[in-house]
């Protein structure tokens, strides 16, 4: 934190002491700037996790497929081999299989309880395939299949895998969007402060004027002082937010959508650009807020 | 340096001051005189542009006053010193600070050596360190000349800067500001000191302007 003190010395002495300490709103603007990249660590994590997420679910969902078969029992069999047969000749396919009764009971049983008589219900027979990374042409083989087993069924996961992927993208445009928000919050905000700072020293900017002081020197004094604030706040609210995020339970296998939010490898280096983007907005709305207001003091 | 032309001033009213023509010529040394209420302070306010005349033209080193934009009237003010009648401080600086205030404002560098032996002349040494609060009326206005003059400005407007000083004080500085105008610097000062002005007219060739019903002239050579 001195170090990012130190880029801005002139905060401190010199030039810039022309204008008296701003005790309550250089406190509010650190605490919004901490406040505001705090939550935009968390909004920058969602972003990143949810683009993760999209890609993984398309992946994985992507390379398997299941085929199921309805037919009348006496055809099952055969259709079974048919499709079984097109599956052997067919290009993109890794592998494939058959399931064995005893795993449609243990798939079932969650939901009927452990005594089905499996052996009586017309159930339809599933076959699961992985694609080769090279991928499979699920139309093609949709035609073959409805030739050789017209009773044969192929999923390949796109009717879940779509709006899976597109929620996830979803997700990852709102954690875009809410850093924009918390940007835009934080610029309200400080130019709220600025604002502040320069009403309570109009007579000190009335004095500055009648030396001789350039718009550009009275509007350099509060502007560096904000931005330096600003970068300070968002500094430490950016520290905060990644020990937040790193503290969150780590992903594990069966993980789900909330323990997989964090920040990956490179990632971590993604919320270094808060500080100085916050020092920007401080900047930018200092900036503008004191033109605005010195344009009105002659 | 400043030229008017038909110059007329009014707050909004009937006119304060009308049909004011003058050229004030560098190096000039002259005094504002005129009762209380004419519109000396108002005369030299519309001399460093802090406000603009309602009719007439008025010239500043050359330049239109209506035609200059904030950023133009700085600069024009780093040639002015003004000593305002109502001395106006930096109250969280020092009177050392305050006094260097213009050339920090001008990004200059500031020779401690000349601000110390200024601050010695105007008698303000010992209170270099001290906040603007602290003095007393004319230790105020001795400080408001200090900065007044710390640029070296081409022009010096000074308003009733002896008002609340001894004579002697008065004097010392009366000398300052004729030892500025034997440099070349424009000198204006409002008053209602005779007495200054007659010990002034004995130092230096100074010419007194006199506000009366709203007009301004050039008075007689018997003051
Ligand atoms: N900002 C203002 N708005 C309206 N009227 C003003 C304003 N400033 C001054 N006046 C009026 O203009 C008149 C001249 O004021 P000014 O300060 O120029 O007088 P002065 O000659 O400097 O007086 P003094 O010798 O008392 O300092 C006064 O009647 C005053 O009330
Ligand atoms: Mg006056």
């Amino acid at each position: 934190m001195r170090a990012l003190f130190a880029l801005f010395p002139a905060d401190l002495s010199g030039a810039d002491r022309v204008v008296p300490p701003t005790g309550f709103t250089a406190r509010l603007t650190l605490l919004t700037a901490a406040a505001m990249a705090f939550l935009a660590v968390f909004a920058l994590a969602l972003s990143l996790a949810t683009g993760r997420l999209a890609e993984r679910w398309s992946e994985a969902l992507a390379r398997s497929a299941t085929i199921r078969i309805s037919a009348p029992a006496e055809q099952m069999q055969a259709q079974t081999r048919a499709v079984l047969e097109v599956l052997a000749t067919t290009p993109g396919v890794a592998t494939y299989r058959a399931l064995e009764p005893a795993e449609m009971e243990a798939l079932l049983e969650p939901w009927f309880g452990p005594d089905l008589p499996i052996d009586s219900l017309p159930l339809p027979q599933l076959i699961e395939l992985t694609e080769t990374s090279a991928g499979l042409d699920a139309d093609g083989l949709r035609l073959r299949l409805s030739a050789e087993a017209p009773g044969a069924v192929l999923d390949d996961h796109t009717r879940w895998r779509r709006p899976l992927v597109a929620a996830a993208g979803r997700l990852r445009l709102l954690g875009l969007l809410s850093l924009v928000l918390i940007g835009g919050a934080m610029a309200g905000m400080i130019t709220l402060a600025a604002q502040a700072a320069l009403a309570a020293n109009v007579q000190v900017i009335r004095v500055l004027r009648l030396v001789g002081a350039r718009d550009a020197f009275i509007a350099g004094a509060f502007v560096r002082r904000f931005t330096a604030r600003g970068l300070a706040g968002a500094g430490i609210g950016t520290a905060l937010g990644m020990v937040a995020v790193a503290a969150l339970p780590a992903t594990d296998e069966a993980g789900g959508f909330l323990t997989g939010l964090g920040f990956a490898g490179a990632g971590w280096l993604w919320p270094l650009i808060i500080p100085p983007l916050a020092a920007a907005v401080a900047w930018l709305a200092t900036r503008a807020a004191s033109l605005r207001m010195l344009k009105g003091i002659r | 340096m400043i030229e008017l032309q038909n110059v007329a001033m009014s707050y909004g009213g009937s006119e304060l001051l009308s049909e004011m023509t003058l050229k004030l010529v560098p190096g000039s040394f002259h005094f504002l005189t005129g009762p209380s209420g004419a519109g000396k302070t108002t005369f030299l306010k519309l001399c460093y542009a802090e406000l603009l005349p309602s009719a007439g033209h008025l010239a500043l080193f050359g330049q239109d006053v209506r035609a200059l934009g904030r950023d133009d009237i700085a600069g024009l003010r780093q040639k002015i010193g003004v000593v305002h009648q109502d001395c106006q401080f930096l109250d969280h600086l020092s009177v050392a600070e305050n006094v260097a205030l213009p050339l920090s404002v001008a990004r200059r560098p500031v020779d401690t050596a000349e601000l110390r032996e200024l601050l010695g002349w105007v008698g303000l040494k010992a209170q270099a360190g001290a906040l603007p609060p602290q003095l007393s009326g004319g230790e105020r206005q001795r400080a408001a000349l200090a900065r007044a003059v710390m640029m070296s400005p081409d022009v010096i407007l000074a308003d009733e800067p002896t008002g609340n000083l001894d004579w002697e004080m008065s004097l010392r500085l009366l000398s300052l500001l004729v030892e500025l105008n034997k440099m070349g610097k424009t000198v204006v000062i409002a008053t209602h000191d005779l007495n200054l002005i007659r010990t002034a007219k004995s130092q230096v060739a100074a010419r007194v302007l006199r506000i009366a019903n709203r007009r301004l002239q050039l008075a007689g050579a018997d003051l």
